[in-house]
């Protein structure tokens, strides 16, 4: 499995972070490299092995229905980098 | 479009008559339905509607950093209560996963939601068809997932504003098995489904505020072929718009295919206004949801008892409550049906009945009560006649007190001023006269009127026993026992 | 006063105790060290008036006798931790601003017991690094240099800037997070003692999340003792954290009871890697004697899937922290470039706010999630991770303890590594292993090198038995008795 120039483009996107074209190919040897070497994890036998899915033995804790956060506003939008009346305020989306 | 559309005929599905053949529509739906529960699926904020913006937003909700999920127990309840509603099969041990996609109103750039093991497996739902008939429709599965929050575009000259306040509240997604046939079994189920949520509780079904939207898959094949390629409309939040939608769209479609083209499988927007659906793929742009377990919570397990033990509390279904009516009660499937569909009207029912004749109870529920509600534009819950003032107007009709007729009259009145019905029947003296003297009186007096009558009737034209028994009545200002006036008027007619 | 920063924690706790000064005396001189080193670039936001603020209720809560277990102790914190009203950057431009409206629940428990906040310490941007070069705030600086040469060196990563604090009596203590062996092999670079307990065992609710299986909060401070000190006022079951374990906090620094006879200590032989540099098997075969002369069980043992734990870890962090870290959007807090629609201000955003090796790890990260690759990448590191794990289990069957070197060289110097990221991964072959396993793992300063800098050695125990590892790591301590320092050399 190799990326190219254009698969690059397509996860950068996905990831949404701007690269220019120049830097897709300098790039894209890059992740190749990492992932020549990751290749080597082929060579494990995974038959019949469940994915780790959690370090800890345990199982999910569930907390009541109640009402305990919240209420906030001024809190929630402080960090803000555009705000208005309370609401985060973005770009204008056409839907 | 040109083309007539056969059927409406709901259980023989919908065909559309192309140029080239019959084809038949394939309808699924995924319904998102909101958990009813206090706080979110993973945080303690609030979840009643309405709120100011941003006031119900944790932050959690609002994804700063170093937030963590931890789920709520009632949510995973509902979702339990809701698949032993749907008669599913119950997954003790099911996993959480985050599907990757940006938008504003998605704060952690990845929704929580279950995606390849959910918490309820394949189940079933009984649709009702118009004519009494049913058909059971394949439930898929039923998960659990997070809400996202809202962008409002039309507040600001350049900016969409987000509220997070619905950001996080926990939905059950129900995905169906393609088995719709039509625009109407499409719409019948989900007023069942909704039916079945609003008697567990786990929804409550508001389609107005949200509560519940649908994702509408349709395609079209020929009958008894494999399945066509499907287009999913999303979010549509009135069965109306759902059924306007389908029909556009499998015309659509059989228009395509007739023409020589290909359906493409894609996300369609539905436009209630321009009543057509049209292409979302500029905004689609290869969507690669990138699921893999939420590595901050752990796999959502529990044992047999906790499931035994909700199945135990469960309330009675619709379609358990309309066997129920039908063979204790002995009402009509129709009116069963129609008693059973919102839990509301049930139990208001069962209230009026209890006791009571429930046939005479069921005619008046669905008649004169129905009637002067819709008439008045009035919901049940704000009906000015309560079930235990309808049920003793049904026992002043059923003890003799009044008559049917005089009780249509005491109803009116009721139902105008919400006064007890006994009062209303002293107030005017509308109480039933049986006394024996005073009905003979009104007899005779009938008689000595109508002379020429008796003389035709007793040259054998009986039919006029009808009239003779009206005039006694009106003699009587509607208050002689029909019974009685009955008994005593044909020995005197007959001399 | 200045000797006061050269004080343990043990030590300071018991002259504050005994009045012997005071915890505004120790939080000043501690402020004034902080002052007169800031070419290490150890911290991105000093808080000295809040220290002054803390020492002065300490100071109160200490007459009257209403003392915490950290009382008066003055703390560096990662700027990785969500820091009520004070700036939290996670070394990234993209939190540009961004001060927390919450405390994380870590820092939450050191104040409560009475620790004193000196500031905020650099680190690798969001914790992605190991030789903390890869900050928006700047390099961080090693206080040790060589023998030889005035080279600058890194101080290893990501918790750099609490392990220079730490190593050069800025602060007694500092929080570290560790992910792959960013608390280890940073404490090996600076001659200072490092523990990540077992994941589970700190609360990770209000530290910037890397990759959520792996992060795991510890301490970094100069003595073992303090470490075990340290951890139990950080560590604690918290409600908030679902993978927060609900488990009492023992008494670490009660485990240092001295004794490890018949102690049974695992040697793997798979962490004896080709080309190993021969100070460091020297120093592995010191650390073996030491302990064997204490009085235990020198095993040996095989971890056979060790080699395969890099590649692992190299898939399964990125791929979380890609969904982790797509929360920083310029949509709620810190930086925003703005763009022609949405789309093209979260990727002018995301591009201009994330560094190289940031954005090499979410691009890995969203590649080996996506469609047709989620099966070949994630889901067989995951797999490779179980059996990474049964090794362990395997393992500590016979064993009590695991040891091996913490790293596998002494500190470098800046641009050392080269451009190839690869090779700056391999600084963590040590550490990684049990980051993927989630088990309790503590650097020990052990010896120095042939030019003068420290090297740690490592130690690794089972699940919630970070008990041992602080007895065995007492114990190491103590043999190796390690006592050199850098010489101020940032004072002049």
């Amino acid at each position: 499995m190799s990326l190219d120039k254009a698969t690059v483009a397509k996860v950068a996107n996905l990831a949404r972070i701007r690269v220019e074209e120049n830097d897709l190919e300098p790039l894209a040897n890059e992740l190749n490299a990492i992932l020549g070497w990751v290749e080597q994890l082929s060579e494990v036998d995974t038959e019949n092995v469940a994915p780790m899915t959690s370090v800890a033995e345990m199982s999910l804790r569930w907390r009541d229905d109640e009402v305990t956060d919240g209420g906030y506003q001024q809190q929630v939008v402080a960090n803000a980098p555009a705000e208005e009346d309370g609401f985060f305020a973005v770009p204008k989306v056409i839907e | 479009m040109p083309r007539q559309l056969l059927g409406g005929e709901v259980d023989m599905g919908m065909i559309i008559q192309g140029a080239t053949g019959d084809w038949e529509v394939v309808i699924g739906l995924e319904v998102h339905a909101q958990v009813t529960s206090k706080a979110k699926l993973f945080s303690g904020s609030a979840t009643e509607y309405g709120a100011e913006q941003n006031t119900q937003v944790s932050f959690i909700d609002a994804a700063m950093p170093g937030m963590l999920p931890v789920i709520n127990r009632a949510a995973v309840e509902q979702a339990v209560r809701t698949g032993l509603g749907l008669k599913a099969q119950i997954n003790k041990f099911s996993v959480f996963d985050r599907k990757n996609y940006f938008y504003a109103d998605l704060p952690q750039g990845y929704q929580i939601s279950q995606f390849q093991q959910p918490i309820v497996g394949k189940g079933v739902l009984t649709i009702d068809l118009k004519d009494g008939e049913t058909r059971e429709i394949g439930i898929t599965r039923l998960h659990l997932e997070q809400d996202a929050g809202k962008s409002i575009h039309d507040q600001h000259p350049s900016m969409s504003l987000i509220d997070l306040n619905r950001s996080g509240v926990a939905l059950m997604e129900i995905v169906s098995e393609p088995d719709l046939r039509s625009p109407e079994e499409a719409a019948a189920y989900v007023k069942k489904l909704r039916s079945i949520l609003r008697y567990l509780g786990t929804c409550d079904g508001n389609m107005e505020e949200g509560s519940m939207r649908a994702d509408v898959n349709v395609s079209v094949r020929r009958p008894g072929e494999g399945f066509g390629t499907r287009c999913e409309m999303k979010n549509i939040n009135s069965v109306r718009f759902m059924q306007q939608a389908i029909i556009y769209e499998a015309n659509r479609q059989v228009d395509i295919i007739e023409a020589g083209g290909t359906v493409d499988q894609e996300t369609r927007l539905y436009d209630p206004v321009k009543g057509e659906t049209r292409s979302m793929r500029s905004k689609e742009e290869a969507h690669d949801y990138r699921y893999f377990p939420d590595p901050d919570l752990l796999p959502l397990e529990f044992d047999d008892a906790f499931v035994e033990k909700l199945k135990s509390e469960l309330p009675e279904l619709p379609d358990e409550k309309k066997n129920r009516f039908i063979t204790e009660l002995g009402i009509s499937p129709y009116d069963a049906g129609v008693l059973v569909a919102e839990k509301e009207v049930a139990d208001y029912f069962e209230a009026v009945a209890k006791g009571r004749d429930a046939k005479l109870a069921a005619n008046w529920v669905t008649g004169e009560l129905f009637g002067n509600l819709n008439r008045t534009g009035k919901s049940l819950s704000e009906s000015p006649v309560s079930a235990d003032a309808l049920g003793d107007l049904i026992g002043l009709i059923k003890d003799g007190t009044i008559s049917n007729r005089i009780a249509k009259e005491v109803f009116e009145e009721m139902f105008e001023t919400g006064k007890a019905a006994a009062d209303i029947v002293e107030e005017k003296g509308l109480k039933q006269v049986s006394d024996t003297g005073a009905i003979e009186a009104a007899i005779d007096e009938v008689i000595a009127a109508n002379e020429d009558k008796v003389a035709e009737y007793r040259a054998g034209k009986d039919k006029l026993l009808g009239f003779f028994m009206g005039q006694v009545m009106k003699a009587t200002g509607g208050k002689a026992n029909p019974g009685v006036v009955n008994k005593l008027l044909k020995p005197k007619l007959d001399g | 006063m200045s000797d006061l920063t050269k004080l343990t924690i043990a030590e300071a706790r018991d002259g504050l105790k005994a009045k012997k000064f005071s915890a505004v005396e120790l939080a000043a001189a501690h402020i004034t060290a902080m002052d007169s080193a800031r070419g290490l670039n150890a911290f991105i936001t000093e808080t000295p008036e809040k220290a002054i603020e803390n020492a002065t209720a300490s100071d109160a809560r200490l007459a009257k006798g209403e003392e915490g277990k950290l009382e008066g102790i003055p703390l560096a914190i990662k700027d990785l931790f969500c820091t009520k009203g004070t700036l939290t950057t996670a070394a990234s431009h993209i939190l540009d601003g961004f001060k927390p409206e919450y405390e994380s629940t870590v820092t939450s428990n050191l104040w409560n017991a009475g620790a004193v906040m000196l500031g905020k310490v650099n680190l690798d941007e969001f914790a992605m690094g190991s030789s903390n070069e890869t900050s928006y705030y700047g390099n961080v600086v090693n206080p040790w240099r060589r023998q030889t040469d005035d080279q600058p060196l890194v101080p290893g990563g990501s918790s750099g800037g609490s392990a220079s604090a730490v190593a050069a009596n800025l602060a007694m203590g500092a929080t570290g997070t560790d992910t792959g062996g960013s608390i280890r092999q940073p404490a090996a670079f600076t001659g200072i003692v490092g523990m990540k307990p077992t994941y589970g065992r700190c609360s990770r609710w209000g530290t910037v999340a890397f990759a959520s299986s792996l992060d795991q909060a510890g301490p970094m401070t100069r003595t073992v003792r303090d470490a075990a000190i340290m951890l139990e006022a950080m560590a604690g079951f918290d409600p908030k954290d679902s993978t927060s374990v609900d488990m009492e906090v023992p008494n670490f620094e009660a485990a240092l009871t001295g004794d490890v006879k018949g102690l049974k200590v695992g040697i793997p032989k798979e962490y004896r890697l080709d080309g190993m540099s021969a100070e460091i098997e020297a120093l592995w075969n010191q650390g073996i004697e030491w302990l064997k002369a204490a009085g235990a069980e020198i095993i040996d043992i095989s971890l056979p899937h060790t080699k395969y734990a890099l590649p692992a870890y190299y898939i399964v962090a990125p791929a979380e922290a890609s969904s982790n870290l797509a929360r920083y959007d310029g949509v709620r807090y810190g930086l925003r470039v703005e763009g022609e629609d949405l789309a093209d201000m979260y990727s002018r955003t995301r591009a201009e706010g994330f560094g190289a090796e940031v954005k090499r790890r979410i691009l890995i990260g969203t590649y080996a999630l996506s469609a047709g690759y989620y099966d070949a990448y994630y889901l067989k590191a995951q797999k490779v991770r179980t059996r990474i794990a049964e090794d362990f289990r395997e393992a500590f069957k016979t064993v009590d303890t695991i040891l091996t070197p913490t790293a596998p060289s002494a500190a470098f110097a800046f641009g050392e590594k080269g451009t190839d990221p690869l090779e700056m991964y391999l600084n963590d072959v040590f550490t990684v292993p049990a980051s993927l396993a989630g088990l309790p793992g503590i650097s020990v300063p052990s010896g120095l090198s042939s030019d003068g800098l420290p090297l740690g050695l490592q130690l690794l125990g089972r699940p919630f038995d970070e008990e041992t590892v602080i007895r065995t790591a007492g114990v190491l301590e103590e043999a190796a008795a390690f006592d050199a320092a850098p010489t101020a050399w940032w004072r002049g």
